[in-house]
């Protein structure tokens, strides 16, 4: 799960590290009464999306009076930011976060990872703030330097040290830019983080260590014992229909194509994507129903794939080993009666009972194309496609 | 012979008398494994299955001498249960549950190396679908009768496009000697390295299939071992060619997010260390065929 920067930020402020004065604000005169409240003369009022890139994409302004606040909120507020991240759609801008500007001397780069080869957290810096971390690996990859942390220890204290020293943080500095280094690294433990980034870390002409941008995301396999983190989530910055399918145990990922797939287990899913693209089409979904198949799951699964106006083919692939075929068909059956997919459906069935199987399916009114075997359900319903697109 | 277990190895089931423990534990009785007891803390001393039901692992260890342990566990417990279970001298551990926390698993890995290398416990998962040496024992919750006893060892992450592949294997008359999950999490208990290292001892094993996906760097490194210390062949598959980068596909480790963790580049990778791929799931089968006619 991801977080707001200013979400993220709130949290690097209580885990003591320093940020620069800001607020929240949900209309341009919030905006403005906020950077009153905040006091300076220059004020940064930034896009809060789901989304890093922002300022190249528009979403980061620089103002040099309150009314220039009030300004660059109302122009950002409710229109979709699009960056190279959100994909073409954009993501919708529902607040901005007033911050104070601040007179910026270095720009560091600090990020922290589960490191799945070393089974370890991975402390990530470089001297090149203000890039993304791919491009510092491509640009500068000499900057980079890695800590590996015990998680059963923790960090320890010389090795966020050894961090700030190599970073070349000036001897007035260290214990506090190694300080910051140990807070994200309570922040990311203490809270179940899988990623935590401070991209930049500055230091400031008057020398304070401040987080100015930061990035958080969440293992949501933990969310069950983070209250304070699940409650910051903000679906506004999902698509719809993942939001969907997840408030209803389905795993679902938006795709481009216009194969619609309803399988059961992720590998397979994965696979019948892969098969398909073989057989020269193009997948519009990733969807796992899971292993029960139940016929409530499966109404579900044809509810959100036939709202994809995308979908011209529904390509279902079940594989039942504990629960059987014969079930896995009557569901579909069942589902069909429900609710009406007046497009081609592909069916194939494997593992126990699937002769039961299809023979309910048979002797159903339902209209569709029997495959048996993964090659022939891909084949089948880039066939039914190529048929819609002649005509 | 097989890896990790067989006809004598004697099973306990962790999260025993739940409903989901209950189901499984029937189907691995039924398939013939040798399920000796379980383990459901509070209700020890009561009957179950027809099997004595223990409060604790050791307990139930001490009673049964159980080697190989399965877990049913609510993922909020369940690191804790793998821990118990290793503490109590318990030689092969499945867990099956899915959506155990990344920081949980990191600490039963920590916690697992007190234990010298003789005494350490083989996790096998989490979120997976376990174990089967066909004809012998079922220590998962796959359908038995999918797989054929024969030479060819399987190991994958996902548990319906392992029996996607042993369905297709079976139809073309090839047989497993054994199937392991190693399970769809970041962090598992076991890797695509350690299960290879297993099959290239096994005299009953001739060629391995690996079943793979996006993200991580487990099935590269397993390619590299392979090369360096096999010489089985290997035959690979790596799901997710259409998968879109930084997106998470269903398992929580299926997410690509470094150089070499899209299934494109680790099939490149696998080929430079001379595995077999088939080139698409469809011919899975086919291509071990052709691998075992050499």
């Amino acid at each position: 799960m991801d977080i707001h920067e200013y979400q993220a930020k709130k949290i690097l402020s209580d885990f003591g590290i320093g940020i620069p004065r800001g607020g929240i604000a949900y209309s341009p005169e919030n905006a403005e009464y906020k950077a009153k409240e905040i006091g300076g003369s220059r004020w940064v009022v930034k896009a809060q999306v789901h989304s890093g890139a922002r300022g190249k994409a528009g979403g980061i302004i620089v103002c040099n009076d309150a009314l220039e606040v009030a300004r660059a909120a109302d122009k950002l507020l409710g229109k979709k930011l699009i960056t190279n991240q959100t994909g073409p759609s954009g993501k919708i801008i529902n607040r901005v976060y007033i911050e104070e500007a601040s007179d910026i001397e270095r720009e560091l780069y600090l990020g922290l990872v589960f490191d799945r080869g070393s089974e370890c957290i991975m402390v990530v810096a470089s001297t090149e703030g203000g890039m993304s971390v791919e491009e510092i690996s491509n640009k500068k990859p000499e900057t980079i330097i890695r800590s590996k942390i015990e998680a059963a220890v923790g960090i320890q204290e010389f090795q966020a040290r050894e961090i700030a020293f190599n970073l070349g943080v000036e001897t007035g500095l260290i214990s506090r830019t190694a300080e910051v280094i140990e807070g994200c690294y309570r922040a990311f433990s203490e809270l179940d983080a899988t990623m935590v980034e401070v991209n930049p870390l500055v230091i400031t002409k008057d020398k304070h260590v401040l987080a100015l941008d930061c990035k958080m995301s969440f293992d949501n396999n933990a969310l069950f014992r983070r209250n304070d983190v699940a409650e910051l989530r903000d679906k506004s910055q999902e698509n719809p229909s993942e939001v969907y399918a997840s408030d209803r145990g389905l795993n679902y990922v938006g795709l481009d194509g216009n194969i619609g797939n309803i399988i059961n287990g992720a590998g397979l899913a994965m696979a019948s994507m892969d098969m398909i693209k073989s057989a020269g089409g193009e997948p519009a979904n990733f969807l796992d129903i899971g292993g029960g198949a139940t016929p409530e799951k499966i109404v579900k699964a044809f509810k959100l794939v036939s709202s994809d106006e995308k979908v011209k083919v529904i390509l279902v692939n079940i594989f039942a080993g504990i629960n059987r075929c014969d079930w896995v068909a009557e569901g579909i059956v069942q589902a069909l009666q429900t609710i009406k997919i007046d497009m081609p459906l592909v069916i194939r069935l494997a593992g126990t009972n699937v002769e039961k199987g299809n023979k309910i399916l048979k002797e159903s009114n339902i209209n569709y194309i029997e495959a048996h075997s993964l090659k022939q359900a891909a084949s089948r319903a880039v066939e039914a496609l190529k048929k819609i697109e002649v005509k | 012979m097989s890896i990790l277990i067989d006809e004598n190895t004697k099973i306990i089931v962790q999260g025993f008398t739940g409903k989901i423990g209950s189901f499984h534990a029937q189907e691995m009785i039924d398939y013939g494994s040798n399920v000796v007891g379980g383990v459901t803390p509070g209700k020890g001393g009561s009957t179950h299955l027809g099997l004595p039901v223990f409060n604790t692992v050791k307990d139930a260890v001490k009673e049964t001498d159980a080697e190989a342990s399965i877990l049913f566990v609510p993922p909020s417990y369940a690191a804790d249960s793998a821990m118990e279970a290793a503490d109590a001298g318990i030689k092969v551990c499945v867990a099956i549950t899915d959506g155990i926390p990344s920081h949980d698993m990191i600490k039963v890995k920590r916690y697992m190396r007190r234990y010298a290398k003789s005494e350490k416990m083989t996790m096998i998962g989490p979120n997976c679908a376990g174990i089967i040496s066909p004809g012998k024992s079922m220590l998962g919750i796959m359908p038995g009768h999918i797989y054929k006893k024969g030479n060819v060892g399987i190991v994958g992450r996902s548990g319906t496009l392992g029996y996607e592949a042993a369905s297709q294997m079976k139809e073309l008359d090839i047989g497993v000697s054994t199937s392991v999950g190693i399970g769809g999490d970041p962090i598992n208990g076991s890797s695509f390295r350690d299960i290879l290292a297993r099959f290239e001892e096994d005299p009953d094993t001739d060629i391995i299939l690996m079943i793979g996906e996006i993200g991580g760097p487990q099935e590269v490194d397993a390619g590299k071992f392979a090369k360096e210390n096999m010489k089985k062949p290997v035959v690979a598959y790596i799901a997710g060619l259409t998968a879109p980068k930084g997106r998470v596909m269903g398992h929580a480790g299926a997410i690509v997010s470094a150089y070499g963790e899209s299934a494109v580049e680790k099939v490149e990778l696998l080929k430079e260390s001379g595995v077999t791929i088939s080139k698409n799931p469809s011919v899975i089968g086919d291509t071990i065929k052709s691998v075992l006619k050499g």
